[in-house]
């Protein structure tokens, strides 16, 4: 960020995703010279295949290595604008450094979301002016939500020289990276910063508590036929709904948390308190469900995940589960919840059933003590608002439906990409999804 | 953004990056995917009489992790018909009109010399560089180093090759020599308007232990080859300054080669005095894609200077280069050591102990044990810190310098794993600048009386 810009967005002092530590701090310049040059430097390597954007790994890396670093972040950004994020919330250890040449050869691999990360931040800490917008087209997209797949789309567009118009329900920006994301990997206010030198890059202007919807009924609201009209061209960067619900008796009411509300509350609300929370458990087995366990572990919660699986069936990341467990989350496999247990209102106990192979086993079950419960079971789809585009189609699990190639929608000035279409992954395929689309908006607006 | 383009002997380039006459000038392919990739000019491999190569033909040294800190070959010449060369050079300069082609040549006779010369300028090329520094097979022909080790012979042929040609000559240099003024004065007479080097230097890179072979091994015997790589930078960039610092050699053009692996070490080649750098080893070692990294950190690091193009930073710090003589003999350094950063490794105190003059100490000895370890001087006081850097091994103790002792020769700076954990820092003598040629000068060099006498003087003047 520039000196003098005043921050536009503030998140209050007090939150509990303040006293996290991060996982993968960053490198001093000693520490990120030493694992550069171990480096090997491939040619064609495993990790650019390996990531969703194809940074080229080994070239930014030989850079950090020459002293390049300005270079450095600049090869990373231009593939992937949203490298500092990236560079802290991706898995690396399935993508990138888990294809790197050294796994497979006994050796450590290198520690490229940490080289990632010292390269961009440090190089955006000091030199913000990496990339120089084209001229003003003249051109205006509206991008519905702004999580990273629409920040990252504004970016790009922005460089090509058109005007964006972000749309956020929310009061805050950023939608998952300033929400969304555990806090040991990433705080709001780091995502809020990348957000800032994504707009410093050209023509964007973020709209915070606005809602688009079919149609507009007073302030706070603009329907998608105006958007359409006033728009050069629109990208849906919907993300994802409110988190699934249980449907069992006792969940109504105090201590039974959505997983993603929940986080949400860690990373933004000072007042959320969790005295008197001893224990909690967790519902679900994906990755969402092993963050917050992760999270409230670290906030000294006694957690266990319940699972209606195998732990070899489990959605989330082995490595996420790994370290869960280090710091005392425990998994409770083959097991349904049925039943929450209240006394005064107060949670107190769950009641779960035994399952085999997804199956329940009449009559088996247990009840154990809880104060808490965070139901990580999925998250609806944002449905509304992309029925609300003429022409724009779901699929039977509610995503919007896009060519994989160009990320246009039924509707021929409608682009979208991330959760909402993919159903749920990565930032790193956010901003993958919305290079696409970039692509294909570029190619219509030139009248190709 | 700085203007990387530069002119050499009035040949405009778009960057100073040009590879090497050497493998990866073989064929016009390669040649081309290089200027696609960003070298902004390209020394054909040698033209000649073509030969027939060997195997194997390259060796390589490692040092710890890293591979080819060095690499040393015996390769000759072009092995591939001189009209096939010539035909994709031709193509090369056609598809590339921008982009520096230069010729480099070998051959033996004057009217070889003129053939290939004519042949060279119709297939296109914007420069010849004669190649008279090949250390190994063609000089037992009686050409390459043979040539440039003798400045009767150089200056004669490059006669010849400023007569016949009438694009610009660059006469390239061999370190084999006692002193690389003499051929270097032989091209000025010769006429010539610029030089390069290093080329290779003569080596044998290790030993076959099992069969008793030198290496590279070619069946049961090697050779002696051409030594190069990152390990060479040194020799050449001295090479380099003693002929930029030269009256006459000092004002051609010079096209600097040996070692360089990135923006920096070019860098390091156009402040002593190169117009344009060469580049071979690290090409062969990672491929064509490095110049990616040296058109952008030579680009950023001329930003952040200030200069505006390659030509404000070519020579800057030829002027510093003083003879040993004309040093200050009152600047006076002493390491520090960052209790921040330190890793509690020890590197540093071992190699002052056996390395240098013992004034690196440990914490928590006795005098006694101080005294055994080998310590002759010990400071008063050896303050107790422990090492706080996150790397550092739990418990480890930082050392100590004694200043008062420590004579400022770098050396635990330079053994020191962590870069900038140890550093130098100037310390006032209170003695005005005075160098060793001041002295004479002062007649203060000699102290009557012999040894003693002369060791009672430093004393007192310490």
């Amino acid at each position: 960020m520039r000196e003098g810009d005043a921050k536009r967005w503030e998140l209050p002092p007090g939150r509990a995703e303040e006293a996290f530590e991060d996982k993968k701090p960053l490198y001093t310049p000693a520490e990120a010279l030493a694992e550069a040059n171990r480096c090997l430097y491939c040619s064609g390597a495993p990790c650019i295949q390996a990531c969703p954007t194809g940074i080229d790994v080994p070239t930014f890396i030989r850079k950090i290595g020459t002293g390049n670093l300005k270079g450095a972040a600049r090869t990373i950004l231009s593939a992937n604008l949203l490298g500092q994020s990236c560079a802290q919330v991706c898995p690396v250890e399935v993508l990138c450094a888990g294809s790197c040449v050294y796994t497979g050869w006994g050796r450590e691999p290198i520690a490229i979301g940490r080289l990632q990360r010292y390269a961009v931040e440090t190089t955006l800490s000091s030199h913000p002016a990496l990339f120089q917008a084209k001229q003003p087209t003249g051109k205006r997209i509206a991008l519905v939500g702004s999580g990273p797949a629409s920040i990252a789309a504004a970016g790009l567009l922005a460089l090509e020289g058109h005007t964006c118009l972000l749309y956020e329900r929310k009061a805050l920006p950023g939608g998952l990276n300033t929400l969304g994301i555990a806090p040991y990997k990433l705080k709001g206010p780091e995502a809020l910063q990348e957000l800032e030198w994504v707009l410093s890059l050209g023509r964007i202007e973020v709209r915070t508590g606005i809602e688009v919807v079919e149609t507009a009924s007073g302030p706070g609201q603009v329907s998608a036929t105006g958007l359409l009209a006033t728009h050069d061209a629109v990208f849906l960067g919907l993300g994802l709904g409110a988190d699934a619900r249980l449907g069992i008796p006792g969940e109504q009411g105090e201590g039974v948390h959505g997983a993603t509300h929940l986080i949400e509350r860690l990373k933004t609300d000072p007042g959320l308190t969790l005295e008197g929370v001893r224990r909690a458990l967790v519902i679900g087995g994906g990755n969402t469900a092993l963050d917050i366990a992760h999270e409230l572990a670290l906030l000294g919660v006694e957690v266990a995940m319940v699972y209606r699986r195998s732990e070899q069936e489990m959605g989330g990341y082995v490595h996420e589960l790994d370290a869960a467990r280090l710091d005392g989350v425990r998994l409770l496999e083959n097991r349904q919840p049925v039943e929450i247990l209240r006394e005064d209102g107060r949670v107190v106990a769950m009641r779960l059933a035994f399952l085999a192979e997804g199956k329940p086993l009449p009559g088996a079950g247990e009840t154990l003590p809880t104060d808490l419960v965070a139901v990580a079971i999925g998250q609806d789809r944002a449905t509304h608002v992309a029925r609300a585009f003429a022409g724009v189609a779901l699929d039977e699990r509610g995503r919007v439906k896009v060519d994989p190639l160009t990320h246009r929608t039924g509707n021929p000035k409608v682009w979208s990409g991330g959760d909402c279409v993919n159903g749920g992954k990565e930032v790193v395929n956010a901003v993958a999804e919305a290079k696409l689309a970039v692509r294909d908006i570029q190619r219509y607006l030139a009248g190709e | 953004m700085a203007d990387l383009s530069i002119e050499f002997c009035g040949i405009r380039s778009p960057n100073p990056f040009w590879l090497a006459s050497a493998p990866p000038t073989n064929t016009g392919d390669q040649v081309m995917r290089a200027f696609d990739a960003g070298w902004g000019g390209a020394v054909w491999k040698t033209l000649g009489n073509p030969i027939v190569n060997v195997t194997s033909r390259f060796g390589g040294i490692d040092y710890g992790n890293t591979r080819l800190m060095g690499l040393n070959n015996i390769e000759l010449i072009t092995d591939r018909p001189l009209e096939v060369n010539f035909r994709e050079m031709l193509e090369v300069k056609k598809r590339f009109p921008k982009h520096t082609l230069v010729a480099s040549l070998m051959v033996e006779t004057k009217e070889e010399w003129r053939e290939i010369i004519q042949r060279s300028e119709d297939a296109g090329a914007d420069l010849l560089e004669l190649n008279f520094g090949c250390p190994h097979g063609m000089c037992e022909r009686g050409m390459g180093s043979a040539v440039g080790a003798e400045p009767k012979v150089l200056e004669e042929i490059a006669r010849w090759a400023v007569e016949f040609a009438r694009v610009p000559v660059i006469v390239k240099l061999t370190p084999n020599v006692g002193d690389i003024l003499e051929p270097g004065e032989a091209a000025v007479r010769a006429g010539v308007p610029a030089l390069s080097l290093i080329n290779t230097v003569k080596s044998i890179m290790g030993v076959d232990l099992d069969r008793m072979v030198p290496l590279p091994r070619v069946g049961d015997a090697s050779t002696n080859g051409g030594y190069c790589g990152p390990a060479v930078k040194p020799i050449a960039l001295h090479l380099l300054s003693q002929l930029a610092r030269h009256p006459q050699c000092g004002r051609l053009a010079i096209s600097g080669i040996g070692g360089i692996s990135n923006w920096r070490d070019a860098a390091e080649f156009i402040a002593l005095g190169a117009t344009s750098v060469q580049v071979c080893t690290a090409v062969m070692h990672h491929g064509f894609r490095i110049v990616e990294d040296m058109l952008e950190g030579l680009s950023d690091f001329l930003d952040e200077k200030g200069m505006s193009s390659v030509a404000e930073l070519r020579g800057r710090a030829v002027p510093a280069f003083r003879d040993w003589g004309e040093l200050d003999l009152s600047y006076k350094l002493v390491a520090d050591i960052n209790p921040d950063t330190c890793i509690g490794c020890q590197l540093c105190y071992v190699a002052c102990m056996d390395g240098s003059h013992q004034c690196i100490h440990l914490p928590g000895r006795t005098e006694e044990q101080s005294r055994q370890a080998g310590h002759t001087h010990l400071p008063k006081h050896v303050p107790e810190r422990a090492v706080t850097a996150a790397a550092a091994t739990p418990g480890a103790r930082v050392p100590f310098v004694d200043e008062e002792e420590c004579v400022g020769c770098n050396l635990c700076q330079l053994v020191c794993p962590v870069p900038g954990c140890i550093t130098m820092e100037e310390v006032s003598t209170g003695r005005p600048r005075e160098s060793w040629n001041d002295r004479i000068a002062h007649g203060k060099a000699y102290v009557p009386g012999g040894l003693e006498a002369t060791e009672a003087t430093r004393r007192r003047n310490r």
